[in-house]
């Protein structure tokens, strides 16, 4: 391997709502760093991974950060290549309207596309 | 020694403790074949709860495994690039020498096979292994 760029393709699947579990904050924890490091992000939410994106969330009461607070400002770190999974949004019967982020709702073949083109998958 | 016919340079992502799933002993045991089949580890990174493993402050029973000392044992042999990420160590006690001072706690857990680091080491290994596994 001879390849002078050193900016890969990370994709990011979250899949865990955003309390109850540390992922749904490991997911963006990781997403920030490779953005940091000028690296292509893709950040997927898929199954119950799309609850993170729900507006009006506050988590003061449980003593935790509010999530979408941060998922808000992904823009401002370069990631713009959002993608939330209809199959999970219809699943939960959820519309775009109740999302607090502009995100491309995508196809699972569409997902696949975008892992297959990846360089890393982090899967969580 | 199996001869690989390619050799592939992998890193190892950790995301859970021992003892409670599965996942930390399938990652010691991933490693470890993999080193066996003459490939390359290019970083051990032990994030969120994962960095349980790398304690050096555990006991367990005669008949039960210590994953962390076995996972230290390794490191060590192989002489593994082996990093614990900072803000999940230091949060859930996993403490070395530095943070110790700089914190004032008087005691420090985490293995000497290891060494506490930022996430700028995971995306530096995605970028320059072939491989990157994550377990848990």
């Amino acid at each position: 391997m001879s390849e002078i760029n050193s900016s890969k393709t990370v994709s990011i699947i979250s899949r865990q709502a955003p309390y109850g579990s540390n992922r749904a904050h490991q997911s963006l924890d990781i997403a920030l760093a490779a953005a940091v490091f000028e690296q292509a992000v893709n950040y997927i939410f898929m199954g119950d991974g799309v609850y993170q994106l729900l507006g009006n969330q506050n988590a003061t009461s449980i003593q935790s950060k509010t999530l979408v607070n941060a998922l808000e400002t992904l823009d401002l770190y370069g990631i713009e290549s959002i993608f939330i999974d209809s199959q999970s949004l219809r699943e939960r019967n959820l519309t775009p309207k109740d999302l607090a982020l502009n995100a491309s709702i995508v196809s699972r073949g569409e997902i696949a596309k975008i892992v297959r083109a990846s360089d890393s998958v982090f899967n969580l | 020694m199996y001869g690989a016919i390619l050799n592939v340079k992998f890193t190892v992502v950790v995301h859970s403790a021992p003892y409670s799933t599965q996942a930390a002993a399938s990652a010691y045991r991933f490693t470890k074949a993999l080193l066996e089949q003459g490939h390359d580890v290019y970083r051990l990174f032990f994030f969120g709860d994962g960095v349980h493993n790398t304690s050096k402050l555990t006991v367990v029973a005669q008949d039960d495994t210590n994953w962390q000392q076995q996972w230290d044992k390794l490191i060590e042999l192989q002489k593994l690039d082996s990093v614990v990420c900072v803000t999940s160590a230091i949060k859930r006690g996993i403490i070395d020498e530095a943070e110790s001072a700089r914190h004032e706690l008087g005691a420090v857990s985490l293995s000497s096979s290891s060494e506490i680091s930022g996430l700028g080491q995971l995306i530096d290994a995605t970028i320059n292994s072939d491989r990157v596994i994550n377990f848990g």
